[in-house]
């Protein structure tokens, strides 16, 4: 069997090596040997409003509502957001907070509906058949509609990735098929099942794109998988030949050759920019999960309520691939699978490298899970208390973002942010290669965590620093402005009042040397009154600038703000906390400088 | 489901232990030690039996004091690799206490006090070693000669049997009628540095029996021996090839380049290469994890340095060998090399740093 690429005339398409990556126990056929099975439809579906990175949905449906199969129950706010959609027909019988899959273990507010087992179809929208005649545009608004997003995890919405932009040309499509975790079989399932709607949804992705090519990358480890998708590719191109290319590529089995900056290495030889995104460099990464989605969509209407998901581990009695409706509860799956067996050791949502742990199965089936995978104690030992680091090394080895994982642990135990930072902490994609590999069983993952989360703390922290720092700036300056012009409005007046007293004067002399003689009789009375008047007197020629001196002295004694303000000041440098509060404002200035 | 506290991923067993790494690299110096055994008698056994027990009771000792838990600390065998080190370097006759004193410095000064395991940031082993050499030269520069007939013949050397070489480490009393002139001999590096410095021109010098087909006799096999070991601990991956290779390119390099202008005053680069400790030197204690370079870049700038420094202090330095000062040298300079030779991060144009 040649597994090359297909429509290219048998020319091999050249593979790029990323840094690192490990080997690691597949632990596929425990899942993949049967074909893919009907989950039951279950009385109570549990559709959370969030399913996707971005804004989540709007609940535009009532407890009490009809709804029908493919409606929209939840709306999408704003651009990066996805609707929702209900995964069959029923009632809703709550809109409220329910456990879902989510590393936190908190609630999140989700839509449920009590089914009615007629799994009635609402109307849908009409097909787009012929796609190649449609715009770009209405397409992405369908893609949109259907609620797609990215189900290889990441769950971004499909027709925001799909608008790069016109400033960003694309021209590869790549579609991520190698499924590199270990015990997850759903895409292989889906190729190998699937292949023509993946195929159809690539030539959607491709007009809708532009895209001069696309690649499909699949770890040889599948080789059924492989053969089915380059299949499909001939059938279709045989049909249109006028498409753009599309080339199956088998690519080694190495862990992680499926994350999207890794896959995109070895399919091109090009690297994302550090911080970037694909589509800087000319390309998006779709999964093919999300290109079968897409070919749903727009082909028949449908919008995306179901998706396949792999239940496996050895604590399940039948590991294998179920058709689950979104809001499915994952306690059916395992039901189907016949209950767990054994020890349970640990229930993960997703791969064993990159799932997180759940503390049991009543979650439901999102958009982006992929599997429900049941650890017994030897497929999940506990790794002990960590050692020291020793500085070997192995992490670094194995690191595919080529990052120095020993010097990022140590600068994170540190609580160094800053120097975290400084070894790429955010290039970091927590594969969990280094912890794998760790002779020490330290849980650098962990500790990367921590430390990002730490980072973006600190970020909004600094944010809020400068947000009040500017704040402050233009209070100082509007002040400013206050006294200045205060001070401009004084002088006019003055100049009005001056000339106008001057004429007075020369107009009625003996009325002024009425005043003159009136103001003298008045002082020698005050000489004899004693000093008190005179202070009176001095007082009521200087109340112009006292009467606004007062508020500033009054605001001084006040809030830290205008201590602040004070401390500015040449003429009144306050020594108060002045000094603490710049230091605090200065830091940020000199991070930036680093 | 179990009730430990929450761990991120990855969820899969971990395929290695520090346990596991350390008894892989006791395992690397059984042939090398084998040869030491059969060219200078039963003494080294002795002493790595001794420096071992003296390592792991100070490391026990530290710990209790430091209030650590001291079983997992002992577990991982890495003060049983810094003994044994520290056994094969010094000479096999070097009185217990001196073992002691070397192990005690080693494990409390140099690993205990700057955090244990992990944070020392000179080798224990090679540290202990230049403390002693330093503070005993005499004794730590008695070596015997290799068992080879033609060379104790021509010498009019004897060897040890077992209870001669411990009674001469635990009371330091020498055999009936031998006086340390009968049982020890210059090293071969020794014997080229003193007569290199008295005039002797290297065609002379190889005339003695101590030479054998490329460095001293005897000496060059027990290098031999340590390479096979190295090798091992590349195919385990234990280590990488990166620090041995370059550390015997900057030393081939240097010794080749000055015995090529002067190949009379110059010996050539394979005594350099298989005298002392060379080979034990590149694969088992400049590749010491904790003191060496992380980075790739860094571990070869590493390596070459060591083996550069080696060929100028055996050369211009005032002491014979030079394999742990040049170790000690580069592991202060480990930390500045790594900053400098960071590798290039995935999507990042330049290296950073």
């Amino acid at each position: 069997m040649k597994l090359h690429s297909s429509n290219a005339a048998g020319r091999k398409h050249k593979r790029w090596r990323f840094h690192g990556g490990i080997h690691l126990p597949e632990e596929k056929d425990l899942s993949n040997r049967e074909p893919v099975q009907d989950a039951p439809l279950p009385s109570q579906l549990v559709i959370p409003l969030q399913q996707h990175i971005g804004a989540p949905a709007r609940p535009c449906v009532a407890v009490g509502d009809r709804v029908l199969k493919g409606q929209v129950i939840g709306e999408p706010q704003g651009y990066v957001s996805a609707p929702v959609h209900a995964s069959s027909s029923g009632v809703v019988s709550a809109i409220e907070p329910r456990a879902v899959a989510h590393p936190s273990g908190l609630q999140a507010p989700c839509i449920v509906i009590d089914t009615d087992g007629d799994d009635t179809w609402a109307k849908l929208p009409e097909p787009i058949l012929d796609f190649k005649q449609a715009d770009a545009a209405t397409l992405r608004e369908r893609i949109r509609a259907g609620g797609i997003v990215g189900m290889g995890g990441a769950s971004f919405p499909s027709s925001v990735k799909l608008n790069p932009g016109a400033d960003q040309p694309i021209d590869t499509l790549i579609i991520n098929g190698a499924e590199c975790e270990p015990y997850i079989t759903c895409d292989d399932l889906l190729m190998r099942e699937c292949a023509a709607d993946i195929v159809d949804g690539i030539r959607i992705m491709l007009h809708v794109l532009g895209a001069k090519r696309c690649l499909v990358g699949i770890e040889d480890n599948k080789p059924e998988a492989l053969l089915a998708m380059q299949q499909a590719v001939v059938l279709r191109g045989r049909e249109s030949s006028s498409s753009a290319p599309i080339e199956v590529v088998r690519i080694p089995t190495l862990y992680p050759s499926g994350g999207e900056k890794q896959l995109i290495k070895i399919l091109t030889g090009k690297e994302v920019p550090s911080h970037g995104i694909p589509a800087q460099i000319g390309i998006v990464c779709q999964n093919v999960g999300t290109a079968n989605a897409v070919a749903d969509a727009v082909l028949r209407g449908r919008p995306l309520i179901e998706r396949l998901v792999t239940v496996t581990g050895r604590a399940v009695v039948h590991p294998r691939n179920y058709r689950v409706r979104v809001g499915a509860p994952a306690t059916g799956l395992v039901e189907r699978s016949g209950g767990y067996r054994g020890e349970l050791a640990k229930l993960v949502v997703g791969g064993p490298m990159m799932g997180f742990r759940v503390d049991g199965d009543a979650i439901p089936i999102t958009k982006a899970v992929n599997c429900i995978l049941a650890l017994s104690p030897e497929e999940s030992p506990d790794p002990g208390e960590p050692l020291a680091c020793i500085r070997c090394g192995r992490c670094a080895e194995v690191c595919p973002a080529n990052l120095l994982p020993q010097q990022l642990y140590w600068h994170a135990r540190a609580k160094d942010i800053d120097k975290v930072q400084d070894y790429n902490l955010f290039d970091c994609i927590e594969c969990g290669c280094c912890a794998h590999v760790c002779p020490s069983h330290i849980p650098l993952v962990q500790y990367y965590r921590y430390a990002k989360t730490e980072s973006w703390a600190r970020e909004r922290e600094k944010r809020a620093a400068e947000h009040a720092r500017e704040r402050h700036a233009a209070r100082e300056a509007r002040l400013e402005r206050m006294e200045r012009e205060r001070k401009a409005n004084l002088r006019k007046k003055k100049e009005v009042i001056a000339p106008k007293s001057a004429a007075a004067a020369g107009d009625a002399d003996p009325k002024k040397a009425a005043i003159e003689a009136a103001r003298k009789r008045a002082a020698a009375k005050k000489a004899a009154a004693g000093q008190v008047i005179d202070s009176a007197v001095a007082r009521a020629s200087d109340a112009g600038t006292a009467s606004t001196a007062e508020p500033v002295a009054d605001q001084a004694g006040g809030t830290p703000k205008v201590q602040l303000v004070a401390s500015t000041s040449p003429a009144q440098p306050s020594r108060t906390d002045a000094p603490a509060k710049r230091e605090s404002v200065r830091e940020p200035v000199s991070e930036d400088q680093d | 489901m179990s009730t430990g506290s929450f761990v991120s991923s990855p969820h899969t067993a971990r395929v290695n232990r520090v346990d596991w790494v350390m008894l892989q690299v006791c395992l690397a110096m059984v042939p090398g030690t084998l040869a030491l055994v059969w060219y200078f008698g039963w003494g080294v056994l002795i002493n790595m039996a001794l420096a071992t027990m003296f390592a792991v009771s100070a490391e026990a000792l530290v710990l209790t004091l430091r209030g650590r838990p001291v079983l997992p600390a002992i577990g991982d065998y890495s003060a049983v690799v810094t003994a044994l080190l520290f056994a094969l370097t010094v000479p096999p006759t070097l009185p217990w206490w001196l073992t002691l004193l070397g192990m005690l410095f080693a494990i409390v000064i140099v690993k205990q006090l700057y955090g244990g395991i992990g944070y020392n940031p000179f080798n224990p082993a090679m540290a202990g070693y230049v403390f002693l050499l330093i503070s005993y030269p005499v004794a730590m520069t008695s070596w015997l000669p290799p068992d080879v007939p033609e060379l104790l013949q021509a010498r009019d050397l004897v060897t040890l049997s077992f209870m001669d070489s411990a009674r001469l480490i635990f009371t330091g009393a020498l055999p009936p009628s031998l006086t340390w002139d009968a049982i020890t001999a210059a090293t071969p590096l020794d014997e080229m540095r003193t007569l290199i410095d008295q005039g002797v021109v290297i065609d002379e010098i190889r005339q003695s029996p101590l030479w054998g087909d490329f460095g001293g006799r005897g000496w060059e096999w027990v290098g031999n021996w340590f390479l096979l070991g190295g090798l091992f601990l590349i195919w385990r991956r234990v280590i990488t090839w990166h620090i041995p290779v370059s550390f015997f390119a900057g030393l081939l390099v240097m010794a080749g380049l000055f015995w090529f202008l002067d190949p009379q005053t110059h010996p050539n680069p394979a005594f350099h290469l298989f005298s002392g400790a060379a080979i034990l030197g590149a694969f088992f204690i400049a590749t010491d994890p904790v003191s060496a370079c992380t980075t790739r870049r860094g571990q070869l700038v590493y390596g070459a340095s060591i083996g550069a420094l080696v060929f100028v202090i055996r050369t211009w330095g005032g002491y014979p060998d030079a394999v742990a000062f040049a170790v000690l040298l580069l592991n202060i300079a480990a930390p500045t090399i790594d900053h400098y030779t960071q590798p290039r991060v995935f999507g990042q144009r330049r290296p950073a740093g």
